[in-house]
């Protein structure tokens, strides 16, 4: 690859990371705005925006506090939710670093679209610089749009009016295009799709995500 | 939300995360596991691309969002650039809402 077109490669890649990252702040000053709504503090919703950093997390947090079920629930939800985190990293351990310090920050930004957004960018240098840049991004906006919404609150119109909430299946959807090219990864993840949603109806959240994974049954032999 | 819970989820996100990175490093895993590692993560995206395109609090999410992720993947599987799909994706889910289909 010569030097231009890998310019060219840095630039589009940092062009879509930043597409997603603006995405990424429209719900972000919904969760400030909503969170502040439900009576939590600025900095309660900060501070969870800066540490938790998940937003599906965050918003099923805040409805278990908002609907008077109590931390004990709230946090047993927000880490149900998380527990798909863990296979990520296995799946993407070598793209984000080898030493430690690269793991134990590189672990903070291990969210949905960045690990997505990295391996439909194969699994070498690009993707490395692909898991940083679009982490980074979507860390940083994140927490602007929740102080934006913390600061707005309800003055904020609601984002689904915008299709915000297509927009991020139909990002992921496009990011994963590559790696459905591989019909073992077409059946699986057809197989894990249908659980998924078959189960939502009677699932907590996020369990139907995690039952997707018996869609492996049917990855045959290689 | 009280700083306590707040900190339990975060630092066992966290944790999540971090023990995710790691294993492959200690463990040695054979080449047909590592397969699963990958397909694994696969599943998990579809399995939330499905659920956040088809449902809302555990009942059917209403057709414009559906049909909206539907147009991005058409654009998305066209190679239509990135940036725009998420905008036509947006878009169509917007403008079926403004025509009052939930």
């Amino acid at each position: 690859m010569d030097v231009g077109s890998s310019d060219r490669t840095l630039r589009e890649d940092a062009r879509d990371a930043l597409a997603l990252a603006v995405a990424v702040s429209v719900v972000a000053v919904s969760f400030g705005a909503l969170a502040t709504a439900a009576g939590l503090p600025l900095l309660i919703t900060m501070a969870m925006s800066l540490l938790v950093l998940a937003g599906g997390a965050q918003f099923l947090a805040v409805a278990i506090i908002a609907a008077g079920g109590g931390a004990v629930a709230a946090v047993a939800g927000g880490l149900l939710l998380n527990l798909r985190h863990l296979p990520y990293g296995l799946a993407v351990a070598d793209v984000v670093g080898d030493r430690w310090p690269a793991k134990v920050f590189g672990a903070h930004l291990l969210i949905d679209e960045v690990v997505a957004f990295s391996r439909a960018r194969g699994s070498g240098a690009r993707a490395r610089r692909a898991y940083w840049t679009s982490g980074i991004l979507l860390a940083t906006f994140w927490n602007a749009g929740t102080l934006l919404g913390v600061v707005a609150g309800s003055a904020i119109p609601d984002p689904s009016v915008f299709g915000v909430d297509a927009a991020f299946p139909a990002a992921l959807l496009a990011l994963l295009l590559p790696a459905l090219r591989q019909s073992d990864a077409r059946r699986v993840g057809l197989a894990s799709a249908v659980i998924a949603v078959a189960t939502t109806p009677f699932l907590a959240p996020g369990l139907p995500v995690l039952a997707g994974l018996l869609g492996l049954a049917v990855a045959g032999r290689e | 939300m009280t700083w306590p819970a707040l900190l339990t989820l975060a630092a066992g996100t966290y944790l999540i995360r971090l023990v995710g990175l790691l294993l492959p490093g200690r463990v040695r895993v054979p080449a047909h596991v590592e397969r699963y590692f990958d397909l694994g993560a696969t599943a998990l995206l579809l399995a939330l691309v499905a659920v956040s395109t088809f449902t809302q609090d555990g009942g059917f999410a209403g057709w414009a969002r559906p049909l909206g992720v539907l147009v991005g993947a058409v654009a998305a599987w066209r190679r239509v650039p990135f940036v725009l799909v998420v905008i036509l994706a947006a878009g169509t889910t917007a403008l079926l809402r403004l025509a009052g289909l939930p």
